[in-house]
Order: C-alpha cells, then structure tokens, then sequence
C-alpha cells in the first residue's frame, strides 16, 4: 500500500491555517472598519480647513480654534479635573462598599449585596439621571420634603450646579468602580489579611501594606473605566448641570449637531480621545499596571 | 474575623456607611418607578393616590405607554436594534475567544490589547467617528459612481455597528474568560472516541461555553438597549427608546409616562440580569 | 519476532522532535495481545508524548506505529481503534453517565437500542448498574475512573491507553484502585498500556513494563526481572530502593570482583546485566536495602547471617515502618546506608548500637559509569 509519511501533518498544518485566517478575519474586520479607519477618517476630516463652500484645504485650523478660543480648552480642562475628581470619590466611597461586600459580609449577603450593586448597572443612564432630576428639582421629593419638615419654608432648586453633577456622576460610575474592586478583593486570600495582624500590624499598616497593593490592578481597573465614562459622559453633565453644565462632550454635540460643522467636531472629538488617553496612560505608568493586567481581567 | 481587632462601635459604624450607600443606590431608581403609579400629571409630590393610567390608559392627557406610539414604535427599535448587536457580537465575541485561546500567531498580546480598547475609547468618539467615516464613504461613493448607499446614513445599520463596535469586546472577554477554563483534553477524548471535529465543536466545545454564550447576548443587549452616547450621533429617523425618552425629557418636559417606561425597562432588565446570572450559575456548579 | 497478528500495538523504531527537542527517540516494542504493559518512567521522559503519537494526537516524526498488524500513520485519532483514559479523565461534565458511555457509539452511528444494551451491559461488567442517571458531579473519584474506562470499553478497543489516571486520587483510593484495573483488564481481555511515574503502579499490575528514560526504552521486562536484574544504572536506581556508591574496579575476572568506592570502601561485587566490566572501569554499585542484613556487633558471631561484604557501622536512627522499617546506619566514612530491618518490639536495634552491616556480592549490582567507560 502506497502511503506518504507526514501526509497527515502537512493536512493537518493546512487545516489549522485555514482555521487561523477564518479566526482572524472577524476581528480584523471589527477593528479595522470599526475603530482604526473611522479613526483615521476623524483625523483626515479635522484637518480640513473650509476656504469656500464645498472647498477644503489641509491645516490645522480646527486645533488652532480650539488654543485661541478659552471657553473650548477650558471646558477640557473643566471635564478633566472634575472627571478626576469624580474618579477619586468613587474610589474613596466605593472601596469600602466593595471590602465589605467581599471580606466582611457573610456568603449569602454578598451574593445578594453584589446583585443590588448590578442592578442598577442595567438601567439606563437617562433613567438614572431622571431618577436625580424628580429627586432634586425646585418641585422634586427632597425639596417637598424639607419643607414639609419645616427646615426651609420655600422651595429649594438642588439642579443645575457643580456639586449635583459630581454627585450624579459619582453615582452613574459607582458600579464600574465597585464590580472590579470586588472581583479582585474576593482573590485574596483571608488569611493574608490574619497573617498581616499576626505578624503584629495594625488596621491601617494591613491595609496599606496588604490590601491596597493586592487590590491595585483591581483599583487601577476602576479608576481607568470610570475616569474614560465620566469625561465622555454625555446624559448626566446635560440633565443635571443644566445648560451651563460645560461638558466637553456637549461641545462636540454643538459642533456636529446643532452647527454642523464637522470639522471642528472632529478635531474635538480627537483632543477629548489624546487627553483622556494621556490620563489614563499617565495613570497606568504611575501605578505599574498594564491594560491587559487591569481592564482585560475585570 | 477579618475585624477581629476593630471594636464593635466601629463595626456598626461601618454597617451603617453600607446600609446609607444602597439607600444612595436605591432612591433614584425606586424615584423613577413610584412615580409611574401616581394619579397625578406631573412626576412630583405630592402623592394623589395609585393608579396604572401611565401604562394602561389611552387617551390623552394620561396616554399611557402601552398606548403611546412613539414611545412603542421607540421600544420597538430598541429591541430591533439590541437583538443584532447582541447576536453579532456573541458571534464575533467567540470567534475572538478562541483566536485568543487557542491562537498562536504573531504579536498576539498586542492584538489582545487592540481588543481590549474599544472599551476604553469614549463612546461619543465612537458614534462620531463612525458617523465619520460612514459619511465620507456615502458621499465619495455618490460623487464618483453615483451610487446612493442609504445604509451609510445615520440610522439603524450605523447605530447597530457604532453598538458593535464596542460591545464586542465586553462579550469576547466574558467568553474568553470561559474558553481559558475549558479542559482541552476533553476535546481530545472525544476525538478519540470517534467524533469528527465538527462534532465535536457541536457535542462537546459549544455547550461548554453556552452559559457564557448566553450571559455575554443578554449583557450585549441590556447595555445596547441603554445606549445614548454613541447612538446619539448615529440616529436616523427610527429612534431607539432612550433617545425618545430623551426628546420628551429635554424638550417636551416629563409626564409620569416616563416613568412608567422606566419602571417597565427596570424590571425588564432586572429579570434579564438575574436570568444571565441563573444561567452561568446553573452550568459552573456541575 | 517480527510482524504478526498476535500483536495488538508495535511501534517501530518511532522518534519525535519538537524543533531542535528529542522528546521520543528511537523506541520499538511489541505487546502482546491481552496483555497489562506499562510504560514506567520520571515525566518529562517522553512518555506522554509516546502515548499520545499511539492515540494519533501526535504524528511521529520517523518509524510506524502499527495496530492489530496494520499502520496507523496518517490515520486521523478519531479513526483509529485505540482508546484512552487522560490523565484527569476528561468525563463530559455537561452530559450524564449514560450519555457519557454512549457518545463514541453515537459517533459510530450505532441504533439506540443497541446503545442502550451495550451502555447497560458495560456498566453491569464494570459493576456500576446503577449510576446511568447520574450527572458526572455525582460520583466518587473511584466511579469516575470506572466511567472513563466503560466509555473507552463500550467501543471494543484494540487498545485501551491509560495516562496516569490514578494519580489524582487519594492513597487509599489509588491502592484499592490498582488492584481493580488489574482485574477489569482480565475480564475485558483487552490490551492495556498503562503509563505512569509510579513504579508501584506499574510492578503491581503489570505483565511486562518498560522503563523510560530520556526519551529511550531502557529495558523491557516483567515486573520481577526489572526489580532483580535491571540492566542498566538507571533502571537500577528507578525501579526500587537502593543504596548507591561510585567507584573504581580494583580486580575483576569480567563478570565480578572487587571495586574501591570513593569512600575508600572496599567490597565485593557482581557485573549486572551480562556486562564484562575491566579492571580501571568507573562503576557505580548498587544494593538493595532488603539485601543487607543489620546484625549488632555482639552479636554477630552467633548470627546466621552471612554475605562477602561486610562493614561496620553505628545506627543513626530507626525508621520504624511496620513490615517495612528501616534504619539508616552511619558507616565508616560518614556515609548512610539503608538497611530492611525486622522490628518485633522486643530487643530491637536502637541507635548508637554498633553494628554489621552483610550482603552478598551477587547482590551488589554494578554497572559501568556512563561516560567513563
């Protein structure tokens, strides 16, 4: 009988090529049409400059518009530092949530802790900021309420300030920070947090020294994923900053929607992206993460 | 245990800082649904007694949602729209799976990067520079064939990719996640028991990763449908629910109708979320 | 021998590479049909990778691998009749008992009735009638490995292969276990290859075992022939508990002699394996503790034991281990020796006794240094 040796093996090297390109054209397709050409599309097009009607040039007129012009940068700025404001607060407000929900509840109250913590993840931001608007406006439930208890005899409007955003953002983002914190909170080892005491630390060195290093690629996980939600969040600066809100976002919106003018949407559109970007590097450099070691894991 | 050493005042303060968080959590949401059930044409105190007018009634001024046609025809390109994103990307989502699983090519830990950052780019970005590109696309086909691509314009076919685009890496990390648990030599063992290898991605493979399967389609349809940011740039003329509620809210000021579609999303993906958690419960148990 | 139908598997002369890796090198056997044969031997031998070339997961780089006479090369593993326990089984936990044995026989495109008589009819023989309902999560780790073996068995293999699939359980489950393989390959009669890390697994049940070294066979054998006529240094060392010394022949007549260790000790010893060893040749000894007998100084005259090698030694401590106790003596140049002791927990040997150390120089197994000869 007439065999050839190794035929097999070279079938078999056939069919795991073929099966690699299947594999691959997917996701190629994906990034390459969806994230790397529309992103090449978005800096072409804010580097056009309109001479005429219908006339384009190349230049860098739209980022030339955005140094002279303050009240662009310094809504970037403004989105930025409250954005890491609001990352810092969920943080410092979510970090216990998520040690208590894993180190300290018992297993059947964590369970039911981290759903009560998801649910909201469900729901709509819209439906979430509305919930804050018929809480906070001059008519809402805390204002009827504070009067109904006498502590202020007119109606009090709680919308349309910073200090309503930040909480309304620190809200809407409290989730992406909790659900990571938990995750990586619940791999470690109990007993790492005994031998710490053990060996004689108190509760602030064992948390210092031991929990926030082990929670770190969680920490830094959330920090990331809030920090990217909040500076391009749109709903919540609009709903419940009301038209001085001066969200960077709503810049973008003006510039494509309301004026038309692409051009200068998107070269806003592509400051927002390096800045937020160059936060979230900056923040990974700091800390010694990587994004395949935070973001991928949670 | 773990507070062996911390009093029991501390405790109890502790407690109450967990306690007051999800009372923070809840009283948005549990602001949203009440008011759906006031008899009153504002949603707002005081309360003028319960009624299910906002959902079931139908003549104005209490139109109630389930007679409100936009608001329906909205729910209706939600779902339209949620039931193709979640489908193509749990489909993409697991090819992306095993090429990052079983894979072994080149620079794959860049490309595992390159995956990863969809999720990290602000979804307004998304929707614009799909808009973008869509856009410039359309109008270079028209001026040089003279070929009118209408799906290239704002509407569904947009909204379903910019949805994708970013969707797509959620689901390829929740069925990664599965595939890496997969025991490969079980593949083995079924091939060695006489299965072709079709069969045994049929029989063996794919029910493994199922659960994950399913709980990666509802998580890509619940965040689809509750998508505003990138679908706000790529809206046509057939609206998804949120951007709907979103013209009522900024332009038309709310009636409590909203809240009864909020109390009706509420539920509904409440009962979606637990199903995804039943589901991977019931398989990661055996 | 050469080719002929009364060999369930041979290979030939088969080799693998993994790039520049020898991983298989150069190995031939035969095993008879109906037989227990083990393939024993320290991972990273290349044993894994035999087996899995058998069971086609691996082509072979050069040689053939035949079953029932025929060459299997470039057949696909779904199509070859060799079937195999993994190493963590590899039940399907997402199917029953039931569905777990009758998968292959759905693959073959067996009717339903026939499924079901045979599924019920290997669960009888593996004496689990009962358990078909059951959900894999469900059963002991002894059932398991039973299930695993019925689903191969059900197909009427050539060849069952088996990898280490003891070595999950827990002690007591692996020793009753052993024995129970033993016996399940005498009632099928179906040609078993067993391989394993764990010498006591392969002398217990095999017929015949192969050591594994580096990639080669280093001898084929029944269990005993192994254990009392290794034919090499490794096997020597593998197989069993010995004490070992290095030194040079001081005078040989070929096949024995006296050797000089590096300890300066002096005894008498045995070529093994039929080898003529020089005067001048490196060689490393080896002794079996049960081959030396421990006798108190004082008493050695009256003792009955006997041996052409002696020594002197002082008990550094007791390993007591039932039928299996031990003491370690330390000998005249600071070295340990082990030796089997009876214990009767009367008048026993403690430590700090002075003693004699016996054994004989047929039992003194000496094999040429590699490298030096």
């Amino acid at each position: 009988m007439l065999r050839f040796p190794g035929g097999g093996l070279m079938l078999q090297k056939d069919f795991k090529r073929l099966a690699m390109i299947l594999l691959f054209a997917p996701f190629a397709l994906w990034i390459v049409l969806l994230v790397v050409l529309p992103h090449i599309g978005m800096i072409r097009l804010s580097l056009r400059e309109k001479v005429a009607p219908r006339v384009y040039e190349f230049g860098f007129a739209n980022y030339l518009d955005f140094v002279n012009e303050p009240i662009y940068w310094n809504t970037l700025l403004r989105t930025g530092s409250m954005s890491l404001l609001v990352t810092a607060l969920a943080l410092l407000i979510g970090f216990p949530i998520a040690y208590y929900i894993a180190k300290l509840a018992s297993n059947r109250t964590r369970g039911a802790l981290f759903l009560i913590c998801l649910i909201p993840l469900w729901v709509s931001d819209l439906i979430r900021a509305f919930g804050w608007i018929l809480l906070l406006r001059e008519t809402g439930v805390v204002s009827s309420f504070l009067q109904w208890s006498g502590i202020v005899d007119q109606p009090v409007e709680f919308l349309y300030n910073d200090v309503t955003v930040i909480v309304g953002l620190v809200y809407t983002v409290m989730l992406f920070m909790i659900v990571p914190l938990v995750s990586t909170l619940d791999g470690m080892d109990n007993s790492m947090i005994e031998a710490g005491y053990n060996l004689g630390g108190n509760g602030f060195t064992v948390l210092r020294r031991i929990i926030i290093p082990y929670a770190m690629p969680g920490i830094v996980s959330g920090c990331i994923v809030v920090f990217m939600l909040t500076a391009g969040s749109y709903l919540t600066p609009i709903l419940l900053g009301g038209k001085n809100s001066s969200w960077f976002t709503e810049q973008i919106y003006n510039q494509f929607i309301t004026r038309f003018n692409w051009e200068a949407g998107a070269a806003f559109g592509i400051l927002l992206l390096l800045f937020t970007s160059t936060v979230i590097w900056l923040g990974l450099k700091l800390s010694g993460q990587t994004l395949a070691n935070t973001v991928a894991k949670s | 245990m773990l507070a062996q050493n911390r009093s029991t005042p501390f405790l109890w303060g502790y407690r109450l800082y967990v306690a007051a968080f999800f009372v923070f959590l809840a009283a948005p949401l549990v602001a949203a649904g009440a008011f759906a059930f006031n008899d009153s044409l504002f949603p707002a105190l005081p309360w003028q007694g319960f009624t299910l007018d906002w959902f079931f009634n139908d003549t104005e001024p209490k139109l109630g949602m389930f007679h409100d046609r936009r608001l329906l025809r909205g729910l209706y390109y939600s779902f339209v729209i949620a039931v193709m994103v979640s489908s193509l990307s749990v489909f993409v989502g697991t090819t992306n799976a095993f090429l990052f699983v079983r894979g072994q090519f080149p620079a794959k830990n860049f490309f595992y990067i390159v995956m990863v950052i969809p999720l990290v780019i602000p979804g307004v970005i998304l929707g614009i520079s799909i808009l973008v590109l869509a856009s410039d696309t359309a109008n270079y086909l028209e001026d040089g064939f003279n070929l009118e691509l209408e799906f290239l314009r704002p509407g569904i076919f947009l909204v379903v990719l910019g949805q994708f685009s970013f969707i797509t890496t959620i689901t390829s990390l929740v069925i990664t996640a599965r595939l890496k648990k997969f025991d490969e030599t079980m593949e083995e063992a079924a091939l060695n028991l006489g299965a072709s290898r079709a069969r045994v991605m049929r029989t063996i493979t794919l029910p493994f990763l199922r659960p994950a399967m399913i709980a990666a389609g509802i998580v890509a349809f619940l965040v689809s449908f509750e998508n505003f940011n990138t679908t706000l740039f790529l809206v046509g003329s057939e609206a998804p629910l949120t951007i709907t509620m979103y013209d009522r809210m900024a332009k038309v000021g709310s009636t409590p109708v909203l809240n009864a579609v909020s109390f009706f999303l509420m539920v509904g993906s409440g009962l979606l979320a637990l199903l995804s958690i039943l589901v991977q419960r019931d398989k990661s148990s055996r | 021998m050469t080719n002929s139908p009364m060999y369930d598997l041979e290979c030939i002369n088969i080799a693998k590479s993994f790039g520049s890796i020898r991983a298989v090198d150069d190995v031939s056997f035969d095993i008879p049909s109906g037989s227990f044969f083990s393939i024993l031997g320290p991972s990273g031998c290349g044993k894994t990778t035999l087996m899995r070339m058998i069971a086609g997961f691996e082509e072979p780089s050069a040689g053939d691998i035949k079953i029932k006479g025929r060459s299997v090369l470039g057949t696909p593993p779904n199509k070859r009749n060799v079937k195999m326990v993994f190493q963590h089984l590899a039940l399907f936990p997402m199917m029953n008992v039931y569905e777990n044995i009758a998968y292959g026989l759905r693959c073959n495109g067996v009717s339903n009735t026939e499924i079901k008589r045979k599924v019920h009819d290997v669960l009888e023989r593996i004496a689990l009638p009962d358990v078909a309902d059951r959900e894999i999560h469900q059963l002991s780790g002894g059932q398991k490995q039973r299930i695993a073996i019925a689903r191969c068995m059900v197909l009427d293999p050539d060849v069952l292969l088996l990898d280490e699939p003891l070595g999950a359980l827990d002690l007591k489950l692996r020793e009753a276990m052993k024995i129970e393989l033993k016996l399940l390959q005498h009632q099928f009669n179906t040609t078993f290859i067993y391989i394993t890390h764990d010498q006591s697994e392969a002398l217990v049940m095999s017929d015949h075992v192969a050591i594994m070294n580096q990639g080669q066979f280093e001898q084929i054998g029944k269990p005993q022939e192994l254990y009392h006529h290794p034919k090499t240094a490794f096997v020597a060392g593998f197989v069993g508990d010995s004490n070992r010394w290095s030194g040079k022949v001081k005078s040989s007549d070929g096949s024995g002699g006296k050797v000089q260790t590096e300890q300066g000790l002096e005894m008498a010893f045995t070529a093994a394996g039929g080898l003529k060893i020089p005067e001048g040749a490196g060689v490393d000894i080896f002794v079996r503790p049960e081959f030396i007998h421990a006798v108190r100084q004082t008493d050695a005259e009256s003792a009955s034991a006997t041996g052409d090698n002696r020594m002197e030694g002082i008990v550094d401590s007791l390993l007591f281990n039932g039928a299996n106790s031990r003491v370690l003596v330390r000998g005249p140049q600071g070295e340990l020796i082990e030796a089997d002791v009876t214990l009767t927990g009367d008048d026993d040997i403690k430590p700090g006794e002075n003693v004699y150390l016996f054994w004989s120089s047929r039992q003194a197994m000496c094999f040429a240094s590699r490298g030096a000869a």
